[in-house]
């Protein structure tokens, strides 16, 4: 079962290894990982997505957790919370694909961020099954090139995660 | 009043009643010695490699409770502590680690002895620290003790870098300090506490299993009342062993791949398992799925990641023991006719497991031409004083006194358990001894573990610490030979250590005094005249060379698949 889980750490040198070593050492999955300062700039947030069964899950939250530099683990609930991420996607287009990318573009509310006579690259934000479907339509015209921000995921509702 | 960051360090030390360290100099320490010279408060013991001083510093922890702290220099003598460290974080021992590091304009440029001992010791410390500035050292060292000794224990280091113990600054050393993301839990949640004790008043067959938290966590007391009050069996784990005295008729001794025949039948028929911090550590366990099958599961620990990690949990209690301990006590307490009966209705349980006992007792083949190693262990018992302190190393030699010996009392057994390092029994009863200069203190090694960190005969030489070194010679390495007998049929494999060592005359050289019991009756002499002999005796016995440690639970088998001594 896919989480995605948010770390909340001390904005310090060698945090970020503490938690990716946790998982390396422990043999859990990453699936993807994002860290950046937070509001409050004495806090990152490690935003990771992993996945197993509820007993692994467990364990990862505790082992997070139990890292003295971490401040809160947060796995969220996919109805109570939104996710997003961003991706930039460099496609081939030529004569009869131009008009086919521009097309998809538009469905996903993509930008186009650069344009050459060969290509496009899109920009694209959006929940990862959305980003994921544009990415799917636009794989059969000439994928070049895929970055994605993998993705970030905040709690619904009026409560920042302080409560 | 201003102070360099070495006379910081050591102030903090003794704040913290650091009275004994182990540690060993070097370039990126030599101010920190230079302040040591002079500073008379704090006593250095310098051993002959830096792993056998952070194991020595170990033992010291293990014996006495408190931090145990040891010294090394930046790269290799950083890198020579990993397996001292590791050995600690696997059992949980209190100690803090300080070693040099070269200059801070210099980390990262691979400079000469410049090793990343925070990266290389993340995980296998609760917790480490650089210390990029002196203004921070106190804080840190504060931080470092509180982490290390509190919550789960365990070793914390601290990387100090050469210019950081020369910078000056004002010392003023935090009375606590708070730490965000680091609140470890103390008292059991009190419902679930009341359900615990619900939970044990209507079991029928029940087993306290016992770990080393309840050693670590000062518990003995609370949980030897607990089970005399109800009349529970206890078993424990090789790290739980002096926690419930082994001489009680209520104690099943140890249990799993080792263990008796009677607990691990005990755990496998039990209908409810209070597992009181002790982890469901593999060597425990055997077959997960074939584990106390018909059993209930309370599990007490302060670490919430041991809980539910190996095994499924019906009622899981975090806190520190001793408090979540007392606190089912006083509920009990309150349940006075009910537990009464629940007592008298053990009647069956406690006759099964008596039974159990009587079919498969631990024993061995006492011989008349050839010394048993379990002999020796029971003469050494019969032989020493109840506090005596015991270390071992790890292999055949630590079951044998984990079966024989009979622990009746906490923190007289030091052995490495969970990472079960070779060469850790030596410099750890040092450490002891170090702590207790008035108990008896012995090691029981076997001849390969004690090759491993048999250099330091001149530590406990030079510091007259008063040891006695047991070595059970059957010239193998002979757990893996065990394993190589019964299932590689008999390839040994690089576990014959061929070379007969005069281990007499390599006491003698190091001005220690050797004596050797080659018969069974001359066990008794040697060691009578062992622990009479004023200062550090080697005593060497030529013991049954392939004697096997049993009962034995092959790995990966289920606690009710023992191979019995015949």
């Amino acid at each position: 079962m896919r989480h995605t889980i948010a770390v909340l750490v001390e904005n310090e040198f060698g945090v970020l290894s503490r938690v990716v070593g946790l998982f390396s050492g422990r043999g859990f999955n990453i699936d993807s990982l994002t860290v950046a300062p937070t509001n409050d700039e004495a806090l990152s947030r490690i935003t990771v997505v992993t996945r197993g069964d509820e007993q692994i899950i467990e364990q990862i939250t505790k082992q997070l957790n139990k890292l003295i530099d971490v401040i809160k683990v947060i796995d969220f609930e996919p109805e109570n919370a939104i996710e997003r991420e961003m991706v930039l996607v460099k496609v081939a287009a030529e004569d009869n694909n131009r008009a086919e990318v521009l097309r998809i573009a538009d469905i996903f509310r993509a930008k186009v961020i650069d344009v050459t006579p060969k290509s496009y690259t899109l920009e694209a934000t959006g929940s990862p099954a959305k980003v994921s479907a544009m990415v799917e339509l636009l794989r059969p015209l000439g994928l070049k090139e895929l970055v994605s921000t993998g993705p970030v995921v905040i709690g619904r509702g009026s409560k920042g995660w302080r409560g | 009043m201003k102070m360099n960051g070495a006379r910081i360090l050591l102030e903090c030390l003794k704040l913290e009643g650091v009275d004994t360290v182990f540690g060993y100099p070097g370039g990126t320490v030599i101010n920190l010695y230079d302040e040591l010279f002079s500073f008379k408060e704090i006593r250095h013991i310098l051993p002959r490699h830096e792993q056998a001083g952070v194991h020595a510093a170990d033992g010291y922890a293990r014996a006495t409770g408190k931090v145990g702290v040891a010294i090394a220099t930046s790269g290799p003598g950083a890198t020579n502590t990993i397996t001292g460290i590791a050995t600690a974080y696997m059992d949980s021992i209190p100690m803090v680690i300080i070693t040099g590091q070269v200059p801070t304009a210099l980390i990262g440029n691979d400079a000469f002895q410049e090793a990343d001992i925070i990266g290389i010791t993340r995980p296998c410390t609760k917790h480490n620290f650089l210390v990029k500035n002196v203004k921070d050292l106190a804080t840190i060292m504060k931080k470092a003790f509180y982490i290390a000794r509190t919550g789960r224990p365990g070793p914390v280091l601290v990387d100090l870098p050469k210019d950081v113990q020369m910078a000056q600054t004002e010392f003023h050393y935090p009375d606590s300090v708070e730490i965000r993301g680091y609140k470890p839990t103390v008292e059991g949640h009190s419902r679930q506490i009341e359900k615990a004790v619900a939970t044990i008043l209507s079991a029928k067959k029940p087993v306290l299993y016992v770990g080393g938290g309840a050693i670590l966590g000062n518990a003995s007391c609370e949980l030897t009342t607990l089970a005399k009050t109800l009349g529970i069996p206890v078993t424990t784990t090789l790290m739980g062993l002096g926690s419930f005295p082994e001489d009680d008729p209520q104690s099943l001794g140890l249990l799993g791949m080792h263990g008796t025949y009677y607990a691990n039948m005990a755990v496998s028929h039990c209908d409810l398992l209070i597992a009181v911090a002790a982890r469901f550590d593999d060597r425990v366990t055997g077959k997960i799925a074939s584990f106390a099958p018909h059993a209930k599961i309370i599990h007490i620990d302060v670490d919430p990641t041991s809980i539910k990690k190996n095994v499924r949990v019906d009622l899981p209690i975090v806190g520190d023991v001793r408090e979540v301990l007392s606190a089912m006590l006083k509920v009990i307490e309150e349940h006075g006719s009910e537990r009464e009966s629940f007592t008298a209705g053990l009647a069956p349980w406690v006759k099964e497991i008596a039974d159990w006992r009587v079919k498969h007792p631990m024993s061995y083949q006492q011989s008349s031409s050839v010394i048993k190693p379990q002999y020796v262990i029971e003469r050494l018992r019969a032989l020493s004083e109840p506090d005596a302190i015991v270390s071992t190393d790890v292999g055949q030699h630590q079951m044998w006194t984990a079966q024989f010996f009979s622990f009746t009392k906490p923190r007289t057994l030091l052995s490495s358990g969970g990472l079960g390092t070779m060469g850790f029994g030596l410099p750890a009863a040092m450490g002891a001894q170090a702590a207790f200069p008035d108990r008896q203190v012995m090691v029981v090694c076997g001849d390969g573990g004690f090759q491993m960190n048999m250099q330091e005969l001149a530590t406990i030489v030079q510091n007259r610490l008063n040891v006695k070194i047991i070595i059970l010679n059957n010239n193998f390495l002979g757990m893996v030979r065990q394993w190589q007998e019964l299932f590689f049929d008999k390839r040994y494999s690089s576990t014959c250590m061929e070379l007969p060592i005069d281990f007499i005359k390599l006491a003698e050289a190091f001005g220690a005094v050797g004596l050797q019991a080659t018969k069974p009756g001359e066990v008794d002499e040697v060691i009578t005249k062992g622990f009479a002999t004023e200062g550090p005796v080697l005593m060497e016995f030529k013991v049954a060379r392939e004697e096997k440690v049993l009962p034995m639970v092959p790995a990966g088998a289920s606690l009710t698949e023992m191979v019995l001594a015949s």
